[in-house]
This record gives structure tokens, C-alpha cells and sequence, in this order.
């Protein structure tokens, strides 16, 4: 089984600055990890391969220190990683990411399965993997939680919904977004760590890829974001305090002068 | 601090640090407490490829030797010092078979080893024979294909979770010393049994049994070396192992320290935080140093004996010596620092202070690494 996992280097932060001049975030002093939903992607693609055979093959776009993702994840348990890197991409929004990245999964030949992480924890749009499925024109099923079964070129997954799952069959090649429900991440091992130091990166740009240069980089990005800012705190609300009945009669006295009843 | 270290032990300490850290010291209590082996960390440690960073990369290990070892055991033992002992201990009955296997037995009983696929556990001590470990008492009978063995070791480290033990048996009783040689047993041999699991002061996690050999026949191939060899085996072995008792030690004492510094910072007395003492700051500098000198001594010591240096028994005992009375005494001073609190079973520190005690007296009491030590400084001087 031909498998492909994508990731994205994020910001190791719950707190994420905006430079409100750029409307980007401020990445400086900030350590970079693989994003956590894609550690599932990763560990999922691991398995599938202890279960099917085959290899992973791990993909990112981002900038030439992104390479340390992709080292992480060869110590993690994959077999090869592609690096697509140019400065031309500066500026992608998802759209034009997922274009960028399913031209490099053209590039890479023939696959089974593509694995993303749900979302991102930078961005949080959740929709890279859905528009590479998308610009790769493949079936595709979101919120993944677990991979029951993939036979005759069938896969039967189930999906995570706000009222329980919901099983869905797929045909291969497909692409699958996953949840953190779906496994629990192994830790990288010694071997592993010693492979990915030594592991040969391939590294794919604009040129590479046969990009269409419209399609790339913040022009060719339909996404225009206006502005980025953080919301204000929440400031704590009013307390009553006191008996009951004397409690509730402040409280509609009160919604009554603000004009709420 | 830079540790002169490559790039690989870097790999190895870090690895074992996260281990540490995410995976055994949110469970380090639970198993002292239940005295339960540590199976699922046994896992991990063992998809982590932590078992073999001793063993040369033919037998499956990662290629390193003692310093790597070391590492390993420091830090796992920061997190708990019994946990650490299900790999500590499989590498002390591990020494034998890299020191004195043929390559056969090499080949054979190495891979899984390295793997954690099977652990490994050394037996010498009996009832009767600690210190003086020249009157043990087990016998091995020569009996065609086969060697017969009866009499009992005790406290065995690993003992009934282990696969293989190498274990020192007399051959030829006439010949005293020389009269002993060592075996490789592997678990579910007829007439190989476990006795009582003992209950312990501290390294609770870790398993210590009795074997029971009752006309136990062990293949004439799993000799290792030669007849009489036995106690060159056990020496050579505790010289390469010793250091790695240290740096349990070392790890013990680390632990405390980390966890004596956290607690002075946010303990406050007489309105501020008891860090801000010297009584106290006096004590955790003179903690810190003494670690640091120990673990200078350790990783000296196994530089040397990794180098090949020939007379290593001198630098290996210090290291176990000088190590485990650094951890006695820092792990003493940390339940001090953490004061009533400190001697309740709710915090985690005064199980640093139980761990700490055996390292003091097992693979050779530090009475015995003096007898060591000043052996070799009194036969120097003869020499001369």
C-alpha cells in the first residue's frame, strides 16, 4: 500500500501573536513542531503500513526549516519525505496550498491513500486536505476516527459526527483528514532517530512541480485576509448575591432597565 | 552543560528523558505502590530500541557500549528507580553472554535481548553467599550432553519476568574459586523454578525472586566460556556493569534534586518562599555538586572501559561507590528540604530516598568496591 501523509510545521504555542501590521503571525521565538492533529496522520500511516505493508511517504510545503517535520516523522516510523519549498509559494492560502501540494502528489506517481490531520492548529481551516482531494479529484471523507477495514481497493471508515459516526465506504485512492480519536501516537525510537538523521530529503519546487503561476503564492490566492486580531478578554459579568427571592428580584430589575425583558 | 557527548548519545539521553518524563513518572507511584513489574513501560522501552543501546548492531543492538547504557539508566531512573532496573538489570545478565558467549550463543540469545523481547537477569548471590560470593553453593554436575544444576540464588534481580539468566554454579568443588563456572538458563527448563517474590524497602517496581534449581539439565552449549571460568565471568561482568548502577544511582539523585529545588521555590515559611534560606540554597548547592562530581566519575569511568582500558575494576567500583553515596546522601537531604511533607507517602520524594538504599548494597556493597579499590592500589604498589 502506497501511503501518503501531509503535514504542516506550526508554532509550538496555544497563545499565537499577530503582527498587526502584516496580519501574519509573529513565528520569532516561537519553537516549531509537526501540527499535533498531523502526529494522528502520521502514526495512522504508520499503521496502516504495519497492517498492509507497503510505505509512507510524508509531504510538507513550507520553508526549508520545515525539513526538521519531516526528519521527526521519518524517526516516527515513514519511509521517505518530500520537501516543496520556493519562495513563490510565500503567501498560499489553502487553496492555493492544496494546489501546490497536489501537484507534488502528481509529481510523487501513484498512491492509495493520502492522510492529513484535520485541521491545522496555526490556521484551523480544515480545508488543505479536503481541496487536495479536491484539486486531485479522488473521494474523500473527513473527521476520521477510525480505518476499520481496506480490502478489494475499498476502505470503510468511520466518521466522526456531532451525534456519534457515521460508517462510510470510500474507493481507493482516496484522501482521509483524521481526529485524534483515531489512535494514540508511539513515540519516535532509536533506530528511527538514527534513519531520520541520516535521511535523504528530496526537495521540490515551483519549477518541479509544473505550477501554474497563477495559482501559487498570494496571488494566486482567492483568500484575502483582511485582518487578524485577537479577541478582547471576556470581562466577568455581575454577581448577585444574597437571598433568593431577593436575588431574582434584582435580576429582572435589572434586565428590565437594560431592556432585555 | 555539554557533556562531551556524540551525537548518538545525545539521541539516547533524550529519547530516555522523554520516556522518563511522559511515559513513567505518571505512573512511578502506582507501581511502587502496588510493587507491580512495569510490563507496559518494558513495551515502550522496547519499541523505543532502548534495550540495545549496549549491544553491538550484528546482535540487533544500536552499536554503543557502556557510556550509552549509562545514559539510558540516568534517565529513567530520574523518573523512578525501579523502573529503570528492568533494563538496567537485563544488561547486568546480558554482560556475560557479550563478554564470554561464543558467536553461537552470541547469535542466539543477543537479538532478543537487545530487542526487549525477552529480558535478562545474572544470578550469583545465594543465602549464604553475598559478599562472600566464593561459597556459593549451587552445583552444576557434568552428565554427558548436559550439565545438572541444584541449589537456590537469591534476590534476583528481573528474577521470574526475565527469559534468560546467566547464572555461577560450582562444577568442580576440590578447585574452590576456580572449581565455579557460568551457565545460560533459559526460562521453562525442567527443574528451573521461582520462589517467593521478596518485598522490599524501595525499587518496588522491580521484581526480585529466588531460583530453584532442582535437577535443572542445561545443555553443555550453554557453558559460557570455560569450566572454572565462573568467577572471571562474574568479576569481568560486575567491572562493566558497575558504572551502570552508578548511573542509576546518579538518576535517583537527579530526580531528587529536581524535585527538592521545585518544592524550596514553592514552599513558603515566615512569608517567603524557603528557597530564598541559605540553609536551604547551601543544601541544594552542595546536592548539585556532589551529582555533578558523580556524574563526571561515571562518565569517566565508562570512556575508559569503552576505550578498552585493561585495568578497570579500580574506576569501575569507585564510580558504583561514589555514585550511591551521593544518592543516599542527596536523596536524604531532599526529604529534608521537603520537611513533614517529605516523609509523607502523598509526595514523591521520600521513595528517591528508599530507591537510593539498595544501590548502596547490590552488585557488591560499597564496602566491598573499597575492598576493590584498595586491592588494586596495595598490588600496584607491590608491583613496583
Amino acid at each position: 500500500m502506497n501511503i501518503i501523509v501531509c503535514v504542516k510545521q506550526v508554532p509550538n504555542t496555544a497563545n499565537v501573536k499577530i503582527d498587526p501590521k502584516t496580519n501574519t503571525l509573529i513565528r520569532e521565538g516561537v519553537e516549531s513542531i509537526i501540527n499535533p492533529f498531523d502526529t494522528y496522520a502520521i502514526e495512522e500511516g504508520v499503521r496502516l503500513k504495519e497492517r498492509f505493508g507497503g510505505m509512507v511517504t510524508i509531504i510538507t510545503m513550507g520553508p526549508p526549516q520545515a525539513e526538521a517535520a519531516l526528519r521527526e516523522a521519518i524517526s516516527l516510523g515513514c519511509d521517505e519525505a518530500i520537501l516543496v519549498s520556493d519562495r513563490a509559494f510565500a503567501g498560499s492560502d489553502t487553496w492555493a496550498t492544496s494546489y501546490v501540494l497536489s501537484r507534488a502528489i502528481k509529481k510523487f506517481g501513484p498512491f492509495d491513500i493520502i492522510l492529513c490531520g484535520k485541521q491545522a492548529s496555526d490556521g484551523d481551516t480544515a480545508q488543505v486536505g479536503p481541496g487536495i482531494a479536491t484539486h486531485l479529484d479522488i473521494p474523500q471523507a473527513t473527521y476520521v476516527k477510525k480505518i476499520e477495514e481496506i480490502k478489494d481497493k475499498l476502505g470503510r471508515v468511520e466518521r466522526l459526527v456531532e451525534e456519534g459516526y457515521e460508517v462510510v465506504e470510500i474507493p481507493l485512492p482516496c484522501l482521509l483528514t483524521v481526529v485524534k480519536e483515531i489512535n494514540a501516537p508511539r513515540l519516535p525510537s532509536l533506530k528511527g532517530k538514527m534513519r531520520a538523521k541520516s535521511a535523504q530529503i528530496k526537495s521540490w519546487n515551483a519549477k518541479d512541480l509544473e505550477c501554474n503561476h497563477k495559482y501559487i503564492g498570494l496571488e494566486g490566492s482567492p483568500t484575502k485576509v483582511v485582518k487578524i486580531f485577537n479577541p478582547p478578554p471576556r470581562k466577568g459579568g455581575a454577581k448577585l448575591t444574597g437571598e433568593p427571592q431577593e436575588v431574582v428580584d434584582k435580576l429582572v430589575s435589572m434586565l428590565k432597565a437594560d431592556g432585555r425583558i | 552543560m555539554d557533556y562531551l557527548l556524540n551525537e548518538q548519545q545525545v539521541m539516547i539521553r533524550d529519547l530516555a528523558r522523554q520516556i522518563a518524563r511522559e511515559k513513567i513518572k505518571p505512573v512511578a507511584a502506582e507501581y511502587d505502590e502496588k510493587e507491580e513489574f512495569p510490563w507496559p513501560i518494558v513495551k515502550i522501552l522496547s519499541d523505543a530500541d532502548l534495550f540495545g543501546v549496549y549491544i553491538e548492531e550484528k546482535y540487533g543492538g544500536t552499536g554503543g557500549q557502556g557510556l550509552e547504557l549509562a545514559l539510558c539508566v540516568e534517565e529513567l531512573s530520574r523518573a523512578c528507580g525501579g523502573i529503570s532496573l528492568c533494563l538496567a538489570a537485563t544488561a547486568l545478565g546480558t554482560y556475560p553472554i557479550i563478554l564470554f558467549g561464543s558467536e553461537g550463543q552470541k547469535q542466539k540469545y543477543l537479538p532478543d535481548l537487545a530487542k526487549g523481547k525477552k529480558l535478562g537477569a545474572f544470578a550469583i548471590t545465594e543465602p549464604e553467599a553475598g559478599s562472600d560470593a566464593g561459597s556459593i553453593k549451587t552445583t552444576a554436575r557434568k552428565d554427558g550432553d548436559y550439565y545438572i544444576l541444584n541449589g537456590t540464588k537469591q534476590w534476583i534481580t528481573n528474577g521470574g519476568e526475565a527469559e534468560t539468566y546467566s547464572v555461577i554454579a560450582i562444577t568442580d568443588k576440590a578447585k574452590g574459586a576456580r572449581g565455579a563456572s557460568a551457565f545460560i538458563v533459559e526460562k521453562g527448563t525442567k527443574g528451573f523454578n521461582f520462589g517467593k517474590k521478596e518485598k522490599k524497602l524501595g525499587i518496588r517496581a522491580s521484581a526480585t525472586r529466588e531460583l530453584v534449581f532442582e535437577d535443572c539439565r542445561v545443555p553443555k552449549e550453554n557453558l559460557l566460556g570455560k569450566e572454572g571460568m565462573g568467577f572471571i565471568v562474574a568479576m569481568k561482568t560486575f567491572d562493566k556493569s558497575r558504572p551502570g548502577v552508578a548511573a542509576q544511582a546518579l538518576g535517583i539523585a537527579q530526580g531528587a534534586l529536581d524535585l527538592a529545588v521545585n518544592y524550596a521555590r514553592s514552599r513558603r515559611q515566615f512569608g517567603q518562599p524557603i528557597s530564598s534560606f541559605q540553609g536551604i540554597q547551601f543544601m541544594l548547592a552542595d546536592m548539585a555538586t556532589e551529582i555533578e562530581a558523580a556524574r563526571a566519575l561515571i562518565y569517566a569511568a565508562c570512556r575508559a572501559i569503552d576505550a578498552g582500558s585493561k585495568d578497570i575494576a579500580r574506576i569501575s567500583a569507585m564510580s558504583k561507590l561514589f555514585a550511591s553515596d551521593v544518592a543516599m546522601k542527596v536523596t536524604t537531604n531532599a526529604v529534608q528540604i521537603f520537611g513533614g511533607y517529605g516523609y509523607m507517602r502523598d509526595y514523591p520524594i521520600e521513595k528517591f530516598m528508599r530507591d537510593a538504599k539498595i544501590t548502596q548494597i547490590y552488585e557488591g556493597t560499597n564496602q566491598i568496591q573499597r575492598d576493590v579499590i584498595a586491592r588494586t592500589l596495595i598490588k600496584e604498589a607491590a608491583s613496583k
